[in-house]
């Protein structure tokens, strides 16, 4: 828009208008190769999820689509195996995220005192973030092991029975949470360490003259300050819940997750309807019930935070 | 989302222990990170650290011994003799080899596309201005959060059609969409790339590709390293994808611990063993450039 400015009103002979139209154009060459593999590979199947999901399509035949309209939601409300997902998701969501923040948001407060070492416990914290859903799950499917595995023995010379991590329902959905908490938490003690450490020093200096301890600090200087940083772990985190899938998938390897999908998600669900009996279709209603779920946490979760804030401003 | 401003920062916190050695600040400075920690803190913080790496340990420790010494009571704690024989039997069992090679032609394609395509991007919507640029800008940013996972049954689909099942361009190119990574960009460039210097090269009379490649990029250079560095260990770790779209015959590493996992092997050492081998590049990365990924993540955070 600059241009407009600078090119003079006199005679434009057809080369300078060309050499302008060029550099109005170039700006789209530039952003072109993203927007082009975006909408090809990003944006296109998410929306034409919908589409495919009023279909009914076989993973087989994938060109081959037959109309069903809404058969496939309401075949979804009325398979029981759907809701105990949609529960599962829920509770392991719950299990997985809460600890993880509420531990994260305590270390990171450690981390952010002067501390030897500091670099060091950065990078072990991060450590779990960098191994695969599926290096992690393996390692940790031995460790619940119900015979062998180290957690019975420890639990053992504790005096505690040996616990059945795979078949119980509450046992099983804590040893699939702990993966979660295990590869997530050094994350999110970063990302609330960075947070923290954008709260101008000033706040804590004036609370300081004010005779505030360090609780009363944390309390009143540090959490307010990270209020935009905890709703955005928040969020991140709840997305992530909604569509967790290598865990309860590798945990014991199976699709069902446990033998009587005590522990499967809504992402295996639909992994299971897709892949597990070929029904595209539903797994595609599936996929969008989870898009609704995701856009309905994170609305919910803007508006308490909104409201929270706009309840301080006014008190 | 709202942390998308990075707030000023005091220079404080960066330089304090860089010596590792913190001089003992004066009693009058209040600010909270500026008190020690005391024993308790490092206490927890160990206690954090070990139940961090203890897993790692103890994937070593199962990967070195047979199947028979994990189902012992006590079980064995420390690392034993058997590395080698396990990972045959894992190179047999799972085509590990094949799986690391094909990952780290994904990753490393993945990683220089997105990388590339992410600073065209970035430097566009930062640095030059047309029409729908804040339109755009926002559709990225907007979409940003949206799970790739949502759009799988159509982009397999897609290339079921295109009979690219079983091939790794089907794994590279929904690899290189990144709206992180063209925000990343943007945010980087906005801040450490002066207007003047692309107007000095304007005057000169260079065009803008001779800008980008002669004042952008070495400017973008460390940022456009993070992300590289992030990219990478992220296409490395990718699961969902590949296992919908490869399989056993063109594995990437995930792939092939899916396979290990799945209940064809028994023996746990030897699927440990492969757990070792698929781990282990991206551990070495991170032995490597673990101080740059934490910063990474934290510069990350406070740019949203």
């Amino acid at each position: 828009m600059t241009l407009h400015a600078t090119a003079p009103p006199a005679v434009r002979t057809r080369a300078e208008r060309r050499a302008r139209a060029r550099r109005r154009l170039t700006p789209y060459a530039y952003v072109a190769p993203f927007f082009a593999l975006f909408a090809a590979f990003g944006l296109f199947p998410l929306l034409y999820t919908a589409y495919v999901s009023l279909y009914r399509v076989e993973l087989q035949t994938p060109g081959e689509m037959e109309w069903r309209g809404l058969d496939n939601y309401t075949a979804l409300l009325g398979d029981e195996f759907f809701w105990t997902a949609l529960r599962n998701t829920f509770t392991i969501g719950v299990i997985s995220t809460v600890p993880q923040l509420l531990m994260a948001l305590g270390l990171a407060h450690l981390l952010n005192y002067r501390l030897r070492a500091r670099a060091f416990y950065r990078v072990a914290m991060l450590l779990p973030y960098a191994t695969s859903v599926a290096a992690a799950t393996l390692v940790f499917a031995q460790l619940f092991g119900r015979d062998f595995g180290l957690i019975n023995w420890v639990l053992g010379l504790a005096g505690i029975h040996p616990v059945d991590w795979q078949s119980g329902t509450w046992s099983s959905q804590i040893a699939v949470s702990t993966i979660v908490i295990w590869r997530w938490t050094g994350y999110n003690t970063l990302i609330y360490l960075a947070g923290m450490q954008s709260v101008p020093a000033e706040l804590y200096e004036a609370a300081a003259i004010d005779g505030a301890s360090r609780r009363q600090q944390f309390l009143h200087v540090t959490l307010p300050g990270l209020r935009p940083t905890i709703v955005f772990t928040v969020v991140v985190s709840t997305i992530g819940a909604t569509q967790l899938f290598g865990e309860p998938l590798l945990y014991e390897g199976k699709i069902t997750g446990g033998i009587s999908h005590q522990y499967q998600t809504l992402g295996l669900y639909m992994y299971e309807q897709g892949w597990g009996y070929f029904h595209l279709g539903r797994a595609a209603a599936i996929a969008w019930v989870m898009f609704s779920l995701i856009v309905l946490l994170v609305g919910v979760n803007a508006a308490l935070a909104r409201r929270r804030k706009l309840q301080e401003a006014s008190r | 989302m709202t942390v998308l401003a990075p707030p000023p920062r005091s220079g404080a916190p960066a330089k304090d222990t860089a010596a590792g050695r913190p001089s003992r600040p004066s009693r009058s400075t209040g600010a909270g990170r500026q008190h020690h920690g005391g024993r308790l803190a490092h206490a927890i913080l160990i206690v954090a650290v070990l139940f961090s790496a203890f897993p790692f340990y103890w994937t070593i420790v199962a990967a070195t011994r047979s199947n028979a010494d994990l189902a012992q009571t006590p079980p064995s704690l420390l690392p034993g003799p058997n590395l080698l024989p396990n990972i045959r039997a894992v190179l047999e069992e799972a085509d590990i080899g094949k799986a690391l090679l094909n990952s780290l032609i994904v990753s490393g394609s993945v990683t220089v596309g997105t990388v590339l395509c992410s600073t065209l991007a970035g430097f566009a919507f930062a640095k030059l201005r047309f029409r729908g640029r804040g339109a755009l800008l926002a559709v990225t940013v907007g979409t940003m959060m949206i799970p790739p996972q949502l759009g799988v049954i159509p982009l397999f689909m897609m290339i079921a059609e295109l009979q690219w099942v079983n091939q790794l361009q089907a794994v590279i190119l929904p690899g290189l969409v990144s709206a992180f990574g063209v925000f990343f960009m943007r945010q980087y460039l906005v801040q450490s790339l002066p207007d003047e210097l692309i107007e000095a090269g304007r005057v000169d009379g260079a065009s803008t590709a001779r800008i980008f490649w002669s004042i952008v990029v070495p400017v973008a250079r460390p940022g456009m390293a993070v992300l590289g560095m992030l990219t990478f260990m992220a296409s490395w770790n990718d699961f969902f994808w590949p296992i919908v779209a490869l399989s056993s015959q063109e594995p990437t590493v995930q792939v092939a611990l899916r396979q290990l996992g799945g209940g064809y092997v028994n023996d746990q050492s030897v699927i440990m063993a492969g757990t070792l081998l698929g781990t282990l590049p991206v551990l070495l990365v991170f032995g490597l450039l673990g101080r740059q990924i934490v910063g990474g993540i934290m510069q990350g955070a406070v740019k949203g």
